[in-house]
């Protein structure tokens, strides 16, 4: 079977900044692939691309046979994403927020309502269905997200940084939902974290990327034992350095800020 | 179709939600339509002008729809980061489609604030001369509203963060409202004054308002129409070209 999401010499520039520097690799369907790397590594950036918000600037892309940047609406329909800054209407309860989603996806009403209860019911939502967003904490946010996004039935369920800033308990279940997800509706899981134990515990197949380029990918084992390390933690460091990255900040970051001051 | 509908119901949902919001941005007109009618009035009526709230309220209407409109539209920036913009521009609808949705959300609260601003005018004092024009003053506040909205989202779009927010503000809806003839007569004025409010688009705004709400008019309200007409299509063009360029 042909593999449902395929990157072939991948390169995206910024000027002289090189942000994905000639990267390939291929996702299969069904599995639940890890894109791990230091910040501003090419993470977002090949995320981005994957999901039609960027253009390449060489490279090919196919996402379930389509090109991103050709087929963007069907390319839109094949998957959901949880973006790694929120991303929901917080004066919208967490219903309407999913609502939302289905009429712009054009979910039937039927099947929208049934298939909104069902993903409430699995994150655990249902009860507070008629509470607005503002009201729910990080990790209740996180939930409402990964529900929204499958609520269309996509192929695929991107993930950018979804557990950054919850606890442990609400990181476990958040992986544990998302793996049920996987099981039971056979979706194309596409992760980043920063914390390599979820990475070793959920993801079938790794791949590491530094400075825009892949420095390995396989299972967790299998990097493991290219390295010569005990856990996937000294993997990585050993793989991309001890180094710490120094971004500058930007507009981003500087409004990141300003939310959390807001949000408390 | 549907989709404009659900984005237009969000806006108007959220706007009913944030009643502080909505005390809020009453709390500047208000300033402007009891600090200065009542404070000047008098020497408006002695220089012979008539009565100044009834000469003022539609600029003090004008300048909540100015206000809200503008607001809405730049909101994108932070819709684009940290809100439910992001959602949308992913979905597999057209950008034209999510900008006119957005549009006419924002376009319809700032209707309402106007509407809000009427009644107290009306409380204050201000008399309609005739009824018959109301019915076209509500198509001017539209018409308002939607290209203040357009022009908000069309210098959004490009903008990465608020650090211009305060330019705009100061330079560019600050200064249409205070040249556009909303706090004083254009006739009487020295030419550069008259000359910088020809070419504001919110001058015709105040004077459709004023010729169909207070019955005196400076331009003709067919001429007030049209420009504001013509300039919308214009923004609406521009913004809708600039949305669609968003990349996040």
């Amino acid at each position: 079977m042909a593999p449902i999401i395929r990157v072939q010499n991948l390169v995206k520039t910024y000027g002289k900044f090189t942000a994905v520097d000639d990267i390939s690799f291929a996702v299969e369907a069904g599995e639940i692939f890890a894109f791990l790397g230091p910040n501003g590594a090419g993470k977002t950036t090949t995320i981005k691309i994957l999901t039609t918000l960027l253009k390449p600037t060489k490279g090919h892309v196919e996402i379930d046979g389509l090109d991103p940047t050709r087929h963007q609406n069907e390319v839109r329909e094949r998957f959901g994403i949880v973006f790694q800054d929120p991303s929901l209407d917080d004066e919208l309860t967490a219903y309407e927020n999913m609502d939302i989603h289905g009429a712009l996806y054009r979910v039937p009403r039927r099947t929208r309502a049934a298939r909104i209860e069902m993903l409430l019911s699995l994150f655990e939502l249902w009860e507070r269905r008629n509470d607005r967003a503002k009201q729910f904490s990080g990790g209740m946010r996180r939930r409402l997200e990964i529900a929204r996004g499958m609520l269309h039935t996509p192929k695929i369920l991107f993930l950018d940084e979804p557990t950054l800033g919850l606890d442990p308990q609400t990181r476990n279940q958040l992986w544990t939902h998302v793996r049920k997800l996987n099981t039971d509706e056979q979706v194309t899981v596409f992760l980043t974290t920063h914390y390599m134990e979820e990475a070793d515990r959920v993801a079938s197949r790794i791949a590491v990327i530094d400075h825009g380029r892949i420095v390995a990918q396989g299972t967790s084992a299998e990097l493991k034992e290219q390295t010569k390390t005990e856990t996937l933690e000294q993997a990585f460091l050993s793989l991309t350095g001890s180094s710490i990255r120094e971004e500058e900040a930007d507009s981003k970051d500087r409004m990141r800020n300003m939310v959390r001051l807001w949000r408390g | 179709m549907d989709v404009i509908y659900v984005l237009w119901l969000r806006q108007v949902k959220r706007y009913v939600r944030s009643r502080a919001r909505i005390i809020g941005s009453l709390g500047q007109p208000l300033l402007f339509l009891l600090g200065l009618g009542f404070g000047l009035g008098p020497v408006f009526q002695r220089a012979g002008m008539g009565n100044y709230i009834q000469f003022l309220a539609p600029g003090v209407i004008a300048m909540t729809v100015l206000f809200t409109s503008v607001f809405s539209g730049i909101e994108l920036i932070w819709d684009r980061q940290f809100g439910f913009l992001k959602e949308t521009l992913v979905a597999p609808v057209s950008r034209l489609t999510i900008m006119i949705g957005r549009v006419l959300g924002g376009a319809t609260v700032a209707v309402v604030q106007g509407l809000i601003l009427l009644a107290i005018c009306l409380v204050a004092g201000f008399r309609f001369p005739s009824l018959a024009t109301v019915p076209l003053a509500l198509f001017i506040m539209a018409l308002i509203a939607v290209l203040f909205t357009a022009m908000g989202t069309a210098i959004a779009s490009p903008m990465r963060d608020f650090q211009g927010f305060q330019l705009i503000m100061n330079f560019l809806v600050l200064p249409m409202f205070f040249l556009s003839g909303a706090l004083f007569p254009l006739g009487d004025a020295p030419w550069l004054l008259r000359a910088i409010a020809r070419v504001n688009p919110l001058s015709y705004g105040v004077d459709g308002l004023r010729g169909t709400l207070g019955g005196i008019a400076y331009f003709q309200i067919t001429t007030d129409i049209a420009v504001l007409v013509s300039v919308t299509v214009g923004l609406l063009l521009l913004g809708g070209y600039l949305f669609s360029r968003i990349e996040l």
